[in-house]
């Protein structure tokens, strides 16, 4: 935006195939932040190329990466950006209302994808009744609302204390292994290595990129 | 855009109106207040148009009078300072000469204000105008013609000494519920038959006095008080199309050289232009139904602002919602068009609520008017019409998507990544 220019990012070359599950770690100012929204068409990067199933991300305009955005990404944000005048079900049925599915069609899906998180019973809940938890799991279905290729997640249990983390994680472990794409930026060692692959970031740079044994997430087991 | 005008985002436009009730209503208020003050000006100078139409009640506009004076100028070696009077044959030449009139109605009058009492009937006398006149008079200054008839044409060709009789002189002669058609009144000791009663409407002049009138046929008239074939005056009505002041300068010229006047004599024919009295009236009425729609319409527009600004507010605010949006696929277009509709839709709901109770405050005051005879008041009925409703509503709608489009491009320049920037 201002007048001085900032290189965040340095040269950052890396794939993720189909139905990884990758975690992006490194300290604030590494870059990682500023990855995740040219990965997510929300920032777009000034040099170099990012092909997202198979179509080259450049050059867009807004109409275009809406409709990308749309059809292959889900967001999941630390601090859920729920639109706090929609109840639970409107906020998940939102992606669909942009793709112009039918009403009664959209409260189906939504209302599906509710119950995979586990809140069919909030539906009608506004999102400031619910707990960060709660609405950390509306997030989730919204992303997935729209049946995206990749979910991207930027600090997804930032805002949530371990025991609720944890249950957040399992049921992102749970979405990869029914085959979804997922990015996790974390600076949380533990929630990193509840994934399968760790890059970490450093001043704009990857300076490790390896594949971990995943953890499995078992909130019950937290005391 | 068949979207925009789907149930889903008129859903969503009352969904983000109603989530901050207190503001919408205090920004719609705003517009409400301007088109209010709008129709109220507009109706209430429609109800003094109304009121002061009224006192021309139907009389025929587009008309003069024209009567006699001295010449003022020697002409063909006869003096100045000469009495002339219009003859009964300057009628028919006129009505040849000139083109463009449809009544030419010569009259002659007795008694007149304050004047002695001519009329008697048994015991009761009265000081009244009675008026010789042809059956088109009835036309060029219209009267309700209560009961009877009113002169016609065998009344004039057979010089029928009848008369109609106002209400003031049925008042003044007759007992009440005495039958008055049929009677006889004696009018500068002639006797005429009563054949019908009148009343007149209207404020123009002495309301009083227009009733104590008496009409006779003009032949009658002449014959029974000895004018000859002198013509008091004319009452003169130019057809539709024609202006009576365009004409009557023409009229002048065949009156001129019919009594030997200078053609340059301009006193010499008196004449009052009531289509030129009429035309000064309308053209207040255009001035003050400018007033009205210029003072209205800057009220609204400072209303207007007001929606301007909160819809400036509401982006701001809404910075974070409209990156949500963006993110989950929101084209820059749907977001303009959302801003905008509810722009729109806010400022045609508080516009129509101010018409309805515009409407409202007006139909209270016809009500209480409606008690009142309205017969000599200057204020009635003050309304609108449907088209001014209809060019307000256009007002409106322009002016609604006017104030949106600052505020929807703020909008569609917000980026999603600084929207969902963590804080």
């Amino acid at each position: 935006m201002g007048k001085n220019s900032l290189h965040v990012l340095k040269g950052i070359n890396f794939t993720v195939s189909e139905g990884e599950m990758v975690s992006i770690m490194g300290s604030s100012g590494s870059g990682k932040s500023t990855l995740l929204n040219i990965l997510g068409i929300l920032d777009e990067a000034d040099e170099g190329t990012y092909t997202l199933d198979g179509t080259l991300i450049k050059n867009l305009n807004e109409k275009v990466a809406a409709r990308y955005r749309n059809k292959f990404l889900g967001f999941i944000f630390q601090s859920f950006n729920l639109i706090n005048y929609k109840s639970a079900l409107d906020n998940v049925a939102m992606p669909l209302y942009y793709q112009g599915v039918k009403r009664n069609i959209r409260v189906e899906k939504a209302m599906h994808y509710l119950e995979k998180v586990g809140l069919a019973d909030w539906a009608t809940h506004l999102p400031n009744e619910l707990s960060g938890g709660q609405k950390q799991r509306v997030a989730i279905a919204r992303a997935l609302a729209s049946d995206p290729k990749v979910l991207l997640a930027d600090e997804p249990t930032g805002a949530l204390d371990t025991k609720t983390s944890y249950e957040v994680m399992e049921l992102i472990q749970g979405i990869n292994d029914e085959g979804k794409t997922i990015l996790i930026v974390t600076h949380e060692d533990d929630i990193a290595h509840m994934t399968k692959r760790i890059v970490n970031l450093k001043d704009g740079l990857i300076i490790d990129d390896s594949i971990v044994t995943q953890v499995r997430a078992k909130a019950n087991s937290y005391v | 855009m068949s979207k925009i005008l789907s149930k889903d985002s008129w859903a969503e436009i009352i969904e983000a109106l109603s989530s901050n009730w207190f503001r919408t209503v205090m920004t719609a208020f705003g517009v409400l207040w301007g088109i209010f003050i709008l129709v109220i000006l507009l109706a209430a100078g429609n109800g003094l148009e109304n009121g002061i139409r009224q006192g021309f009640n139907g009389m025929a506009t587009n008309s003069m009078f024209m009567w006699t004076q001295t010449a003022s100028q020697p002409y063909k070696g006869l003096p100045k300072g000469r009495r002339y009077n219009f003859k009964t044959d300057d009628v028919p030449a006129i009505k040849q000469s000139v083109e463009g009139l449809q009544f030419v109605s010569p009259r002659n009058q007795l008694g007149g204000f304050r004047g002695s009492n001519n009329v008697v009937r048994g015991l009761q006398t009265g000081a009244f105008n009675v008026y010789g006149d042809y059956p088109e008079i009835i036309q060029q200054q219209p009267m309700d013609i209560t009961s009877g008839r009113f002169i016609n044409y065998s009344d004039i060709q057979e010089k029928r000494k009848i008369a109609i009789i106002g209400s003031g002189v049925r008042s003044a002669l007759y007992d009440s519920g005495e039958e008055v058609i049929g009677s006889y009144i004696k009018i500068n000791g002639v006797n005429f038959m009563v054949v019908g009663t009148y009343k007149k409407k209207g404020n123009n002049g002495d309301p009083e006095e227009m009733q104590k009138e008496i009409y006779v046929p003009f032949t009658a008239f002449s014959q029974a008080f000895n004018m000859g074939d002198i013509v008091g005056w004319m009452a003169i009505t130019a057809k539709d199309g024609y202006s009576i002041t365009n004409l009557k300068e023409q009229i002048f010229d065949v009156i001129k050289t019919r009594h030997t006047i200078n053609p340059n004599d301009d006193r010499a024919v008196g004449n009052f232009d009531l289509f030129q009295e009429y035309t000064k009236l309308t053209g207040l009425f255009s001035a003050l139904n400018f007033v009205a729609f210029f003072v209205g319409i800057l009220v609204l527009l400072s209303g207007i602002i007001g929606i301007s600004n909160i819809m400036l507010i509401v982006v701001k605010e809404r910075t974070k919602e409209i990156g949500i949006r963006r993110a989950l696929g929101a084209t820059p277009w749907s977001i303009r068009a959302q801003i905008l509709l509810e722009s729109i839709f806010l400022t045609i709901v508080s516009g129509m609520a101010g018409i309805v109770l515009a409407s409202a405050v007006l139909w209270f005051v016809n009500y209480q008017l409606d008690g009142m005879d309205t017969s000599e008041m200057m204020f009635i009925n003050p309304s609108v019409n449907i088209g001014v409703v209809f060019i307000a509503l256009t007002i409106l709608i322009v002016s609604g998507l006017l104030a949106g489009l600052i505020p929807a491009q703020n909008a569609i320049k917000i980026k999603p990544v600084e929207a969902l920037r963590t804080e």
